[in-house]
């Protein structure tokens, strides 16, 4: 028998586990009446670390901020941040370790509607509440769990507010969608051709990509078209080279995105090309809610850089998960999970940075706020300039919509 | 002959240590180092193989019920096991370098994804489907014949290329498979692009135990028939056949050898233990989309192999369990267990590691840490942990 | 189907086209030149190509720091960044060679490649943990010289931007400049020779180890080069973004019979045209059942049915083999 292997694995082995210490969770000092540990679940690695990343800091801020009723009731408040990879079964995997951690009592996750959805069964097990500050699809939300939430809006409806901006104020005729090839931006982008269908608008073509740089050739056939409007369901780091390239090429048509567009970043990388052009979000501009203004400032003080698509619904997400978690443990003792996801679904947080927040009977905000805003200016660092072209306020549709195929 | 109650002591100490504490992850990799223990070091035949069955059948479910995310990470290694042995046969014995090998997971895990969800209504039309969850059963060895046959799909072009080219081939097959996944949802939806397919039914199970226990003993259950039927491939004439290919396709054709036959054989084979292993994976994920089947995957279960030593059973079984607990457990737990000191507010040295900037947390790392050991042990192992003797003549130094 | 649009549209396509096989070629130089000399594919050569890009990059941003971007003449500027980041890669390159492959000449070719995966894996890591801390962010956006998109609209379907003229100047440039090195002079007879049987070399009295890193330093500077112009063509990067240019690279080397120089020259400008005619006509022409999506697979298909006929690539030793 070749010993050697064994010695070897086993010292591999071994090193790694010296080196992956204990989770020895005594480590952490404990408040006097236990640890409460609220957990985000978004990508922090891989092509989409940006935007998981801002959402583990968005929660991060409401935590550190508004933390002290818990504190004082004598819990320690922690953040405890998962990396899901963007991928469904490091998702699920987290999800148990999740689980299986007691002092966890919320969750606020995911970015990918294809990593939330199986993941929320695993915390149906247990009843932990998900409040999702990103995801947008239809399905996460319409099986009606009791315990899975949402700030941001919903696919079914963002689209339609598009359609509806795109037919009603920018006149157009036509219009050429382009996606990209994900749950989200194929999502919104297929709500959003079919409202426009509906309309009346032409769409001349309906094109997914998964590429990151080089769209020439699909600018071409655009350019040959000549479309009143572009519409790209996506986000904004595909969108801005798209963008850019666009322009370049001397297309004229005017550009139109859902809230994945709404990141400084956006003109950092496009500069020029998307001044003027507009978006739907369901997170209002700094410049014209006060709040935003200094939820942009707080965040910037903290953590160097403004926020991304999204941290401010993981923010909001988090102040209502603390809340919840609150409301529940007005007993005197350490809340259950469960009393914290129906405390959670009855809560109303009427000053979030995203508006005002009150969940429905399936967990959809009951009057998602959407804004379509428009680009004042090309300097990233005046993002929060952008100006409000119209507010609907739209209830989550009751029963599912799906677009017929 | 003190290894025995070694053993013993070992595996029973590593399991009441996880029962007390459950959440520690440096106590499930003793576990799990005293299963190696038990799996290599010399003791009689019936004490080795009546400990791993207690291990594996009673101690593991066990500590899966005071943790389910071990249970969790017991299943994936079983499904990944499954996939390095299938890719062992492609790889190990035939020598053929295979870079796509996730598109046969793919197409066994879309199999029961398709029939046993309501989607099948949106491709056939009408009310039937999905299929009852006793389908299930059927449909592993459905999905192990469709892997099978698009194994010889692939096998048919590549017959007569070599070495580089047949990799690169692979590699676009796998691909092409990902890229159909993800846009096959026009002009007929057959997977539903990226939206992915849901919800896919769960079988039901025998004495309703529940789905974290069944889908680890089923597991369990397929990774035992894959090492049976490897073990008896390896050992008969088809084995050997491979072999021969594997060092000289010249020498093996003059003796005979039909190079045509046993080539599309290994593909079949090693692509049907993917399929099966497909179907369990989407019924334990109930959501399966183009995402589980990339590129990177199929690179993985490469690395689990050579790592753990080509053309070699146990090299294979060792090689996926160490990449999977790795990614699964040590990096994470690496990551969480930072995060907990940053909470608690420990300083070294006095620098605060809550001022740490957050780009060093270790979870986002793991690719670096992966691509480290692999090349380290390319350079200072590269026979893998456990290789099959012959490779270890010819490698070792 | 609207054939005016179709033909309409056809010459900028081409362009496109060319632009994006030039890029490919360049790339896949470095891929076919090491394994001409090793036999060995380099996995981590997407890398090294994107670490150009990012020297690139990072040149770029502290000249304008220093205010100098504007100030100095513009193919000035530009063949700064293109020598920076050619000298990072090669140096890279070699770097990697050293580490990671030398140790590992003469074992079964599976290792090093292995070896190659881990490398790359390892160094897209790294890109990024040092543009977090460096710059707080590693999606990274190549400063805009204003003069270098000043487009010429040659006709109502077709225009050319500077910006397009440089990268297929440049691209040219390295071309005729690695042509010359390795079939005039006599470090490119050497690696030609070593190339050919590393045996027979080294008994004429070649130092072989010298010229495979030499092989590796010229690959990888011409992956530098293709690293810079990739950013200045379309603007964009990150760690991650040289893996798929990269492997398509790679395609392209094969496509055209790796180890054979003009061969990846050839592969990388089909493989270049096929997906540029592929995104733009594929969903014209099929009333939109396929679209641009497939354009990456398309290239892989044709890859396969190219191999079926000619085994060892376009321009490869045509062998009759028997299954």
């Amino acid at each position: 028998m070749i010993r050697n292997p064994v010695r070897l694995t086993l010292s591999l082995l071994a090193a790694l586990a010296l080196v992956a210490l204990p989770a020895a969770s005594h480590l952490a000092a404990q408040g006097s009446k236990g640890a409460i540990k609220i957990a985000t679940q978004s990508p922090l690695s891989g092509g989409q670390a940006a935007l998981g990343e801002g959402i583990k800091l968005g929660a991060q801020l409401a935590i550190e901020k508004w933390r002290g009723n818990l504190t004082k009731m004598g819990y320690k408040v922690d953040l405890v941040p998962f990396d899901d990879q963007a991928k469904p079964d490091v998702g699920v995997a987290n999800a148990k370790n999740i689980i299986a951690d007691k002092d966890i009592l919320a969750v606020i996750g995911h970015l990918n509607s294809g990593v939330a959805i199986p993941s929320s069964e695993v915390y149906k097990e247990v009843n932990v509440v998900m409040i999702s500050p990103a995801n947008t699809n239809p399905v996460v939300t319409d099986r009606g769990y009791p315990n899975v939430n949402r700030v941001c809006g919903r696919d079914d409806v963002q689209g339609v507010v598009g359609s509806e901006f795109a037919n009603g104020t920018m006149k157009a005729k036509s219009v050429y969608i382009i996606h990209d090839k994900t749950q989200y931006g194929q999502g919104v982008a297929e709500f959003f051709k079919a409202d426009a269908e509906k309309k009346g608008i032409k769409v001349l073509g309906f094109e997914g990509t998964e590429e990151k740089s080089n769209f020439d050739p699909i600018i071409t056939p655009i350019k040959a078209k000549n479309p009143n409007v572009i519409y790209f369901g996506g986000i904004y780091d595909q969108a801005a080279p798209f963008f850019k390239q666009t322009r370049e090429k001397g297309v004229k048509s005017k550009f139109l995105g859902p809230d994945g567009m709404d990141s400084s970043d956006l003109t950092k990388i496009a500069g020029k090309a998307v001044v003027g052009m507009y978006y739907t979000s369901a997170a209002g501009p700094a410049s014209e809610l006060p709040r935003a203004k200094a939820f942009v400032e707080e965040f910037k003080k903290k953590f160097g850089k403004n926020p991304e698509p999204y941290a401010a619904e993981a923010y909001d997400a988090a102040t209502i998960a603390l809340k919840g978690i609150e409301a529940a443990a007005k007993g005197g003792k350490m809340p259950s999970r469960e009393d914290v996801a129906t405390a959670v679904r009855k809560t109303k947080l009427p000053n979030g940075i995203t508006g005002d927040i009150e969940f429905d009977g399936k967990g959809d905000r009951k009057k998602a706020l959407y804004f379509v805003l428009q680009v004042a200016s090309d300097d990233p660092g005046k993002w929060g300039n952008n100006k409000i072209v119209k507010q609907l306020a739209i209830a989550a549709p009751a029963a599912p919509v799906a677009p017929k195929k | 002959m003190i290894r025995s109650p070694i053993a013993v002591a070992l595996v029973g100490l590593s399991a009441l240590a996880v029962a007390t504490f459950p959440r520690s992850v440096l106590v499930f990799l003793f576990f799990q180092g005293s299963l190696l223990y038990v799996f290599k070091a010399r003791m009689p035949e019936p004490l080795r193989w009546g400990l791993l069955a207690v291990s594996l059948l009673v101690l593991m479910p066990t500590i899966g019920y005071f943790n389910s995310y071990y249970l969790e990470v017991a299943t994936q290694v079983g499904i990944f096991v499954a996939l390095a042995l299938g890719l062992n046969i492609v790889v190990g014995l035939a020598g053929l370098l295979d870079l796509g090998y996730v598109a046969f997971f793919a197409v066994g895990a879309y199999s029961w994804a398709i029939f046993g969800s309501p989607h099948a209504n949106i491709i056939f039309g009408g009310e039937s489907f999905p299929l009852a969850g006793w389908w299930f059963y059927v449909f592993l060895f459905v999905g192990l014949g469709t892997a099978a046959i698009t194994g010889i799909l692939l096998g048919l072009p590549v017959l007569r290329l070599h070495g580089d080219y047949l990799a690169i081939v692979t590699l676009g097959f796998g691909e092409v498979i990902r890229v159909l996944a993800n846009n096959l949802d026009k002009p007929i939806n057959l997977t539903n692009g990226p939206k992915g397919i849901t919800p896919i039914l769960r079988p039901p199970t025998p004495f309703g135990i529940p789905y974290g226990e069944f889908f680890y003993f089923l597991a369990l259950l397929i990774v035992v028939a894959v090492i049976v039927v490897n073990r008896r491939l390896e050992d008969s004439h088809i084995g050997r056949a491979w072999e021969a290919i594997r060092e000289d396709e010249l020498a093996a054709r003059a003796m005979g050898v039909s190079l045509v036959r046993m080539k599309l054989m290994a593909f079949a084979c090693g692509a049907s233990f993917a399929g099966v292993m497909g179907v369990l994976f989407s019924a334990k994920q109930v959501f399966i989309n183009p995402e589980s089947f990339t590129f990177l995957e199929s690179i993985g279960v490469l690395a689990m192999v050579i790592l753990g030593g080509m053309g070699s059973i146990p090299g294979a079984i060792v090689g996926a369990t160490v990449v999977t607990v790795l990614n699964l457990q040590v990096l994470k737990g690496f990551s969480l267990w930072l995060n907990e000191l940053k909470n608690a507010g420990v300083t070294i040295l006095g620098f605060s590691l809550a001022d740490l900037p957050t780009q060093f947390e270790p979870a986002k790392y793991e690719r670096m840490v992966f691509g480290i050991i692999l090349v380290l042990m390319m350079i200072f192992r590269p026979q893998g942990i456990f290789p099959a003797r012959r490779r270890q003549r010819e490698l070792a130094h | 189907m609207d054939v005016e649009l179709l033909i309409g549209i056809f010459p900028q396509v081409l362009l496109d086209g060319i632009i994006l096989g030039f890029m490919y070629a360049l790339i896949a130089l470095g891929y076919t030149m090491v394994y001409g000399v090793l036999e060995f594919i380099n996995f981590a050569h997407s890398e090294i190509f994107i670490f150009g890009a990012f020297v690139g990059v990072e040149v770029l941003l502290g000249l304008k720091s220093i205010g100098l971007l504007d100030g100095l003449p513009w193919p000035l500027v530009l063949v700064l960044v293109l020598v920076a980041g050619m000298a990072a890669s090669g140096l890279l390159a070699v770097t990697v060679e050293r580490v990671a492959y030398r140790p590992l000449r003469g074992a079964p070719r599976l290792i090093p490649l292995i070896s190659a995966i881990g490398i790359s894996f390892f160094l897209q890591d790294l890109i990024r943990l040092v543009e977090s801390l460096w710059r707080n962010a590693f999606n990274l956006v190549y400063p805009t010289m204003d003069v270098l998109n000043l487009r010429f609209e040659l006709s109502e379907t077709i225009d050319v931007s500077v910006k397009s003229l440089v990268v297929i100047g440049g691209a040219l440039l390295m071309l005729w400049a690695l042509h010359l090195i390795v079939n005039r002079t006599k470090v490119g007879t050497a690696i030609r020779a070593v190339a050919e049987d590393q045996a027979a070399a080294s008994l004429m009295g070649i130092d072989v180890n010298r010229i495979i890193s030499l092989t590796f330093l010229i690959g990888g500077a011409m992956g530098g080069a293709a690293g810079v112009l990739f950013g200045v063509q379309y603007g964009l990067i990150n760690p991650y973004s040289g893996f798929i240019p990269g492997l398509k690279a790679f395609t392209a080397a094969v496509l055209g019979g790796i180890g054979n120089i003009p061969g990846a020259m050839v592969g990388g400008l089909v493989l270049g045209l096929l997906e540029a005619f592929a995104a733009a006509y594929l969903s014209l022409l099929t009333g939109g059942a396929f679209g641009a999506e497939y354009k990456d697979i398309l290239a892989f298909s044709i890859l396969i049915l190219i191999l079926i006929f000619r085994p060892k690539g376009l321009l490869g030793e045509v062998v009759r083999e028997r299954a």
